[in-house]
C-alpha cells in the first residue's frame, strides 16, 4: 500500500514537473539554435548584448525597465495601502472583514478588457494630472493584484493570533505605530513577501492593459519584438521566468530568517555571560 | 511591602509618559493600589460589566472566579486599556485610568493563548517592554537574562517561541510581563491551555513571583480550585456582576449565595428549616455558618463534611467511587435529594445499604430559597 502510493506520488510529480518543464525546455532548446538551423550555439544569446543590436532592443530594454519600476510601484502601492487597511480592519473592525473581502476579491471577477474599457476614461484623467508615464499603469495594476495579494496576506492572519500579539505589545508599553514596526509587520513577513511576489509576478506577467492602454512593458514589448526576432523574444521571456523564479527563492530564504535556528541548551547563557559584561562595558 | 527586584528596579515611562520615573532613576518597588467604581461595560444588545465594584490593595492577588461568558475578561481587559468603559472608574494608585490608553497605563500582561512574539528569541521577547521604555542595551540584557533564571528559563534566551512547550512559552510570557516591574500584573487565564501537571506547577510559580515582587495582581480564572489556591481573595462573577468577594476559606465555608455555594467547590443542596440559627433537617439539627434569618432556606454543606453516623439523616447508599485519596459515596436521603460524602476507604458501605448521616457543626452554610 505504502509503496504503491509512493510510486504514485512520485509518477504525480513527474507528470506536474513535465508540464512545466517541457514548454522551459522547448524554450531553451528553441533559443540555442543556430542561424541557420542546423545546429546549436550561443549565438542568439550573443546577439542580446552585442552592443551593434541596441537600436533593435531598445524597445524590449525599455519595457524590461517599465516592467520592473510598474512590479516596484505596485508591489509598494499594495503593501502601503492594502496591509494597514487589512491589519486595521483585522484588529479593530472585524465586521468589516467580509465586506473588505468582497471588495478584493472582486477584481478577479472582472476580465481585463472589461477593465480597461472602465480604466480608459480614468487613464485619460491621469495622464493629465500625473503625465502618461509607463508607472502611472502601478495604480491599475494595484487593482488587479488585490485579489491575489489580499489572499497572502490573509492566508499568514489566519494563522497568526495578531489580535493577542498586538495587545501584548501595546500592554508592554508599545504605541499603535510602533506594534504595527515591530509586532505586526514582522509577524507577517511571509504573507508581505508572499504578497509582493505575487505582485510582481502578476505584473511582469500583464499585457491585456499596457496594451490597451498603450504603455510599454515587458509582455508589449516581447509580442513587438517577436515579430521581427523570436528568438529575442524567447530568450527575455526565458530570464523574466528565471528573474521570478531568484526572486521566489529570495522570498522564501528572507521569509524564514529568524524563525528556525535551533539552540543547545546552555549555548545561551554562555553567550550571555560573554557579551554581557562587553555591552556594559562599551 | 517593599522588595528588591532581579537586576535594577529602575524603569524609563514607555512613549515617555512622565507618570513614571525616567531611565536611570530608581522607583519604589511594589504594587499598586486598584480600584474599580461602578464600571459598566455595554456592548450592542448585551451589557458585560453591571456596575462592577472592586478593590485590590497593593501587593494583593485576586482572583475574578466565573463562568465563560460571567464579565471577569472584560474586567480585566478594562484595567488593561484594551476594553472602553461604557461608565465608572478605574483607578490605580488613585488616579482615574479610564483615558489613559493602555500603553502608558504600565501594566504587565498574560494572556491564555501564547502571545509570544514569534519573529524574535525568547531573550528578545523579554527584553521588548524594556525597549519601549528605552533601556539601555546592557542592561536590557542583564534584567532580561535574571528575569528568565527567575522562571527557570535561564538557558533557553536563544531559542523562538515554536521551540518551546507550552508551559515554557507561559512562563516566558510571566518573565516579558514582570520584567519591566509594572504596577498592576493581569493574568487572562495564563494556565487553561496546559496540561494538568504543568498547570499546577506554573500555578505555584506564579503565586511565588507575585509574592517574592509584591505586585498587584489580577488573575482571571474559571477553575476555582486555581482560584482558591493561588489568591489571597477571590471575586466571584456571574453575570457581570461580583456575587461574593472573601477570601478562599471564607468563600469555601460560608458562600453568600446559592451560586457561589454551587459554582465553588462541590456542594450538597437539601432543603431545611432554620430555626435560632439552627438548621433543622428530616433526623438531624446543626448549628449553621453565620447568623441566617428564620424560615425555610437551602443548606449547602461539603461533602467532606459529611460522615456515616449512627443516627441522623437516613439514606440508602446509591454507588461508591474511589478518588484516590477518598472515597466519595452517594446517598439517596429523598426523592430528589442525593447527598455525596468524602470519606476514608475502610468506611465504605456497600451500595443499596441503609446509612445515617450527620454534619460536621458549624459547617452548614444557609441561602435563601429560589
Amino acid at each position: 500500500m505504502t509503496g504503491r502510493s509512493t510510486v504514485a506520488r512520485r509518477a504525480a510529480l513527474v507528470v506536474v514537473g513535465a508540464v512545466f518543464a517541457v514548454p522551459i525546455l522547448a524554450m531553451v532548446a528553441f533559443s540555442l539554435r543556430s542561424a541557420d538551423g542546423t545546429g546549436h550555439d550561443l549565438g542568439h544569446w550573443r546577439a542580446i548584448v552585442d552592443p551593434e543590436n541596441e537600436r533593435a532592443y531598445r524597445n524590449l530594454v525599455e519595457g524590461v525597465t517599465n516592467s520592473l519600476v510598474l512590479a516596484g510601484a505596485s508591489a509598494a502601492l499594495v503593501l502601503v495601502l492594502l496591509v494597514p487597511a487589512v491589519v486595521l480592519v483585522h484588529l479593530r473592525y472585524p465586521r468589516l472583514v467580509r465586506p473588505l473581502e468582497f471588495v478584493s476579491l472582486v477584481p478577479i471577477t472582472v476580465p481585463a478588457i472589461v477593465l480597461v474599457v472602465g480604466l480608459a476614461p480614468v487613464y485619460s484623467v491621469v495622464a493629465r494630472v500625473a503625465g502618461s508615464g509607463a508607472w502611472t499603469l502601478a495604480l491599475a495594476y494595484g487593482v488587479t493584484v488585490l485579489p491575489y495579494a489580499y489572499r497572502a496576506i490573509q492566508a499568514d492572519l489566519a494563522s497568526t493570533d495578531l489580535r493577542t500579539l498586538a495587545e501584548a505589545s501595546r500592554t508592554l508599553g508599545s504605541g499603535w505605530l510602533r506594534t504595527m514596526a515591530l509586532v505586526v509587520v514582522p509577524s507577517l513577513r511571509r504573507g508581505l513577501l508572499a504578497a509582493a511576489f505575487i505582485t510582481v509576478a502578476v505584473v511582469l506577467g500583464e499585457y491585456t492593459i499596457a496594451s490597451l492602454l498603450n504603455r510599454v512593458n515587458l509582455q508589449t514589448a516581447l509580442v513587438q519584438v517577436s515579430r521581427s526576432d523570436p528568438f529575442a523574444a524567447v530568450i527575455f521571456a526565458l530570464l523574466a521566468l528565471l528573474f521570478a523564479f531568484v526572486l521566489l527563492v529570495v522570498v522564501g530564504r528572507v521569509g524564514s530568517i529568524g524563525t528556525a535556528r535551533p539552540v543547545l541548551p546552555g549555548r545561551d547563557r554562555a553567550r550571555r555571560s560573554r557579551t554581557a559584561p562587553r555591552k556594559a562595558l562599551s | 511591602m517593599t522588595t528588591t527586584a532581579p537586576g535594577d528596579p529602575t524603569t524609563a515611562s514607555p512613549d515617555g509618559d512622565d507618570r513614571s520615573a525616567p531611565a536611570g532613576a530608581a522607583r519604589p518597588v511594589g504594587g499598586a493600589a486598584v480600584a474599580f467604581r461602578s464600571v459598566v461595560k455595554r456592548y450592542a444588545g448585551h451589557t458585560a460589566l453591571q456596575g462592577v465594584d472592586l478593590d485590590l490593595a497593593p501587593g494583593e492577588l485576586v482572583a475574578l472566579l466565573g463562568p465563560s461568558g460571567c464579565g471577569k475578561t472584560t474586567a480585566l481587559r478594562s484595567l488593561a486599556g484594551l476594553e472602553t468603559v461604557t461608565s465608572g472608574r478605574v483607578t490605580i494608585d488613585g488616579r482615574d485610568v479610564v483615558d489613559v490608553p493602555t500603553h502608558r497605563r504600565d501594566v504587565g500582561m498574560v494572556f491564555q493563548a501564547y502571545s509570544l512574539f514569534p519573529h524574535l528569541t525568547v531573550q528578545q521577547n523579554v527584553e521588548f517592554g524594556l525597549r519601549m521604555r528605552r533601556v539601555g542595551r546592557a542592561e536590557r540584557s542583564t534584567r532580561a537574562g535574571d528575569m528568565l533564571d527567575l522562571v527557570g528559563l535561564g538557558d533557553l534566551g536563544g531559542r523562538f517561541a515554536h521551540q518551546l512547550s507550552g508551559g515554557q512559552q507561559q512562563r516566558v510570557a510571566l518573565a516579558r510581563a514582570l520584567v519591566t516591574r509594572p504596577r498592576v500584573l493581569l493574568l487572562d487565564e495564563p494556565l487553561s491551555a496546559l496540561d494538568a501537571k504543568v498547570r499546577v506547577q506554573l500555578r505555584d510559580e506564579i503565586r511565588r513571583l507575585q509574592r517574592e515582587l509584591a505586585i498587584t495582581t489580577l488573575f482571571v480564572t474559571h477553575d476555582q480550585e486555581e482560584a482558591l489556591a493561588v489568591a489571597d481573595r477571590v471575586a466571584v462573577m456571574r453575570a457581570g456582576t461580583i456575587e461574593q468577594i472573601g477570601s478562599p476559606e471564607e468563600l469555601y465555608a460560608a458562600p453568600a449565595t446559592r451560586f457561589v455555594a454551587e459554582f465553588v467547590g462541590t456542594s450538597n443542596r437539601l432543603r431545611a428549616e432554620v430555626v435560632d440559627g439552627r438548621v433543622r433537617l428530616p433526623g438531624h439539627e446543626v448549628a449553621a455558618v453565620g447568623s441566617p434569618p428564620d424560615g425555610a432556606a437551602w443548606a449547602y454543606v461539603r461533602p467532606e463534611d459529611v460522615a456515616f453516623a449512627d443516627r441522623g439523616l437516613a439514606g440508602v447508599v446509591e454507588g461508591v467511587s474511589f478518588l484516590g485519596a477518598v472515597c466519595r459515596s452517594s446517598v439517596r436521603t429523598g426523592p430528589e435529594t442525593l447527598v455525596v460524602l468524602d470519606h476514608r476507604a475502610d468506611e465504605r458501605r456497600p451500595v443499596g445499604a441503609r446509612v445515617a448521616l450527620a454534619f460536621t457543626p458549624a459547617s452548614v452554610a444557609v441561602a435563601p430559597l429560589d
